[in-house]
């Protein structure tokens, strides 16, 4: 009787060792995940602000070796690509995001639609570049910024395509038949009501997307190319943000270093902004009232 | 100034299951009918086949004539303009939420592409006022969303919203099941006085509530018609042994 | 006559008066032309046409995703055809790198990718599913929101970004402080032997494991939290401590998920390229050591593309595209399927 109390109580102590080592290796993990990632934030932040000046925003680069400078081209650059992206992106994406919430609902093609924008949005962007490359500049015989915004947007599609659908399948089915219900044609009350209601979510998705993208270096490798001096013209390559930051870190110039974690730093700022809009709008609870 | 409704032979399917087997009956123009029955008894199926929102739901079919006036609602036209003249009130209140209650009573018209402002103003008011919202609502028309108002205050807004696009019929689906009783009266009185302008046909498995409003009352039980007379035999003298089941609360 | 029955009822109840039929208005029964409203309406007509031709534009948009997939593919095995006609499969099987001479082959570039990604897998797994489990199971409840959104922030931050800290931070801490020890205490297995450059095989599988940990860790907690309350309540009801509910209740229902979150993280680390590139070494070769340089697919096209003078070198890379397209494509959709096998069909949240 006593050893059998022992052995009870010697296994009591062994499952209370392995719980206590449970959340000690799980609270260990954590710091471990989150010190070091908010020394790389800390780091980030200090380093690009004490290279940050206006000089950055308002001068294209100065040749090598002349201090000074800035990535207003790239900047300027960076805004235009992502306008070519998004006038590609934006309203496909969102069409397909009203096909699969409004009209595939449950239906096997839009099962496979919603599959298969997943899984695209695993392919490496690189592949996504060479495959525009390959589709407008090789034939064009030249880089441009048009190439790079096509690029671009085919990325976006998938994303903002599933976030729409996920807001637009939150409107209660109770305003659609609202709006059915009085004769509004089909068409306009998905348009006018159902997305309407929806946007605040549809917008967040999109920014999301807009994000996302716009840190994105790879698929402007040979695309877009980048450009060392001013270019607003489509057809022509032109600079990016986080294109420069890649070939200035990757060069032995002192000078150039500096201006690629100012590039960081304001990088840092897009993505810090549009995620805490992004978590704002939607924890505050994206459709007013409908609940 | 109003149309009665003609079902014949209507029946109706969810998928395979059939929901409404062989409905015949004439509701009277410019009057109140109700129609009652327990849960599931196709009651609401039938109505939402009147004016065509059945459809809507991917598995939904119909078969049989309905005629509203002299129009053959299945076969002369189209859905969308079938519900432009028959409007409809959902059990739950369900104003649009992203707009004011100016739009919402609006929208029926706004959406189908009316502009002119004048009008629209005299609409508005004119619907709020035959809904009895108006007095409660007219300082703030444009400043408060739909959603923002009392249960009982939205549901008046969305028969106000079904009021302004000038229906011939007006259907209304339990319209006063999701609200107190202070509330349900003031629909209640509200039904009572629209009669005299449209058709009604009112959806309630409150049985008090059918015999206060309604001159005629269809009982409906599995998906079949049972019995369909003046409100006043069928809570008295009830033709039917079901009808009268039901109405003494043996079931349902 | 009133049926009896029904009259007993009907006792407590107000006595059933039909209702009196109001007064018929002074506009009677005739017809009455319809209001301008109710004519306007009347005119608008069937919307069939703008009904039809908006659904079919909305699928045509949907199905641009299935043509976005095709494009991709089409485009990458068009270019390849050259080096595919002239090496065939061994292409991937021959350790040569040598545009001059027109001799390609893509084993050290398939060596670096997959060894940097088991290298972030074997780092970044246990310390994600370990922030999941403390973020889903064991966190306080202040603490939760400040955690998730730091994750989200960090899933958030660009490769460039990543890569740049890298070059300067992270690299010259391997050379000097982490890498000494590993060669000093492990140097004898043969995987942290050779010269100490900082950058190579090592420092591409750390950076990466950064990078992929916020997208298993957020999977993770996804799935635990579609484990239900049901089942952890069942587990607790039987004695069991905290982590034994987490073990049999949470982990091993969701195990299958916390796999295609892995395989996500693995897909993802497959096809990182910019942080990877930067940090790599850029040396075709293979070699044991994972101090030592090596180069990944994504690498090399990324690297070596502008300068593909002739269309054999550029064919040679954009089958590496291509074999880079294939196999992330299948790695994530198996991982999508085995998350979706738990979250049961609502739809994933976009990661």
């Amino acid at each position: 009787m006593a050893l059998e109390q022992k052995a009870s109580r010697v296994n009591h102590t062994w499952r209370m060792i392995a719980n206590h080592t449970a959340t000690g290796l799980a609270v260990l993990s954590t710091i471990l995940v989150v010190a070091p990632l908010v020394a790389i934030f800390v780091y980030l932040l200090y380093k690009g602000a004490s290279s940050l000046n206006l000089a950055f925003f308002t001068q294209v680069p100065k040749p090598v070796g002349e201090t000074g400078g800035g990535m207003a081209n790239a900047i300027v650059g960076s805004g235009i690509l992502l306008a070519l992206g998004s006038l590609l992106g934006v309203p496909v994406g969102i069409a397909a995001g009203i096909y699969l919430a409004e009209f595939g609902r449950g239906g096997r093609l839009a099962n496979f639609v919603r599959f298969t924008a997943d899984v695209l949005n695993g392919v490496p962007s690189i592949v996504m570049g060479i495959s525009v490359y390959s589709l407008i500049v090789l034939p064009e015989k030249h880089f441009s910024a048009l190439s790079g915004g096509v690029a671009l947007g085919i990325m976006m599609i998938p994303t903002i395509t599933r976030t729409t659908e996920e807001m637009l399948l939150m409107v209660p089915n109770a305003i659609r038949e609202a709006a059915l219900g009085l004769g509004v044609p089909n068409w306009r009350s998905v348009l006018a009501i159902t997305l309407k209601t929806a946007s605040p979510g549809v917008i967040t998705g999109c920014m999301l997307a807009f994000a996302r993208v716009a840190g994105e270096t790879a698929p402007l490798l040979f695309t877009a190319f980048g450009n060392q001096f001013w270019s607003a013209n489509i057809n022509q390559p032109i600079a990016a943000l986080p294109l420069q930051i890649y070939v200035y870190a990757l060069s032995p110039y002192d000078e150039w270093h500096r201006l690629a974690w100012a590039g960081a730093l304001v990088l840092i700022v897009l993505i810090v902004v549009s995620v805490s809009l992004v978590r704002f709008v939607t924890t505050r609870g994206v459709l007013k009232g409908a609940n | 100034m109003s149309v009665g409704i003609e079902v014949s032979q209507f029946n109706a399917w969810y998928g395979s299951n059939h929901a409404l087997h062989d409905i015949n009956l004439n509701i009277p123009a410019n009057q109140a009918t109700a129609l009652i029955g327990p849960s599931g008894c196709g009651k609401s199926t039938f109505v939402r086949c009147i004016n065509r929102m059945h459809e809507t739901n991917p598995i939904g079919r119909a078969t049989g004539t309905i005629r509203i006036g002299d129009l053959d609602i299945y076969n002369d036209v189209s859905p969308v303009e079938v519900r432009r003249r028959i409007g409809m009130v959902f059990q739950r209140p369900n104003p649009f939420p992203t707009m004011s209650i100016y739009d919402n009573v609006a929208s029926g018209l706004r959406l189908n592409g009316f502009r002119n402002r004048r009008i629209l103003d005299e609409v508005v008011e004119r619907s709020l006022k035959h809904a009895a919202l108006f007095e409660e609502v007219k300082d703030d028309l444009k400043k408060k969303s739909g959603a923002s108002l009392s249960g009982g205050q939205q549901q008046r807004l969305c028969i106000a919203r079904a009021l302004a696009v000038d229906p011939e019929v007006l259907l209304m689906d339990e319209p006063a099941s999701a609200l107190d009783p202070v509330s349900t009266a003031k629909i209640e009185d509200l039904i009572f006085q629209l009669k005299s302008q449209y058709t009604i046909v009112i959806v309630t498995h409150n049985m008090q509530q059918a015999a206060r409003v309604a001159e005629r009352t269809g009982f409906f039980l599995n998906g079949r018609l049972v019995e369909f007379d003046s409100t006043h035999k069928i809570f008295t003298n009830p033709g039917d042994k079901r009808t009268e089941d039901y109405i003494t609360g043996r079931f349902g | 006559m009133v049926n009896p029955k029904v009259q007993e009822v009907r006792v407590s109840g107000p006595p059933i008066v039909p209702p009196p039929s109001p007064e018929p208005s002074p506009a009677g029964t005739q017809s009455v032309a319809p209001s301008p409203i109710r004519k306007f309406l009347l005119e608008r007509g069937s919307s069939a046409f703008s009904d039809r031709a908006f659904r079919w534009i909305m699928l045509i948009c949907a199905l641009s995703i299935f043509a976005i997939v095709a494009l991709i593919a089409s485009e990458l095995i068009m270019r390849s055809q050259l080096t595919i006609a002239k090496f065939g499969l061994q292409f991937f099987f021959k350790q040569a790198w040598d545009p001059v001479s027109g001799d390609f082959g893509a084993l050290p570039f398939i060596y670096g990718t997959l060894v940097s990604s088991i290298v972030a897998l074997i780092i970044a797994v246990p310390l994600a599913v370990g922030v999941a489990v403390f973020l889903t199971e064991m966190c306080p409840k202040f603490l939760r929101g400040p955690l998730s959104f730091l994750t989200e922030l960090l899933a958030a931050i660009p490769s460039v970004v990543y890569g740049l800290w890298a070059v300067f931070i992270l690299v010259p801490l391997l050379r000097e402080d982490v890498n000494p020890i590993l060669m000093k205490t492990l140097g004898w297995t043969g995987f942290f032997a050779g010269p100490n450059y900082g950058i190579g095989i090592m420092a591409a599988g750390v950076i990466l494991a950064i990078m992929i940990l916020p997208i298993i860790s957020s999977l993770t907690r996804e799935v635990m939290t579609a484990v239900p309350h049901t089942q952890r309540e069942a587990v607790l009801a039987l004695g069991a401590t905290r982590w034994e509910m987490i073990r049999m209740g949470v982990l091993r229902n969701a195990r299958i998920g916390i796999v295609g979150s892995i395989i996500l993280g693995l897909g993802r680390a497959l096809g990182e390229t910019i942080a990877v590139t930067m940090v790599i070494g850029n040396r075709p070769e293979i070699v044991k050591s994972l101090l030592g340089l090596g180069y990944s697919m994504s690498s090399v096209i990324a690297n070596e593309f502008s300068e593909a003078s002739d269309d054999l070198y550029l064919s040679a890379l954009i089958e590496i595209g291509l074999a880079l397209f294939i196999v992330t494509i299948i790695v994530n959709a198996i991982a999508r399927l085995l998350v979706w096998a738990v979250t049961r069909g609502a739809p994933p949240r976009v990661v």
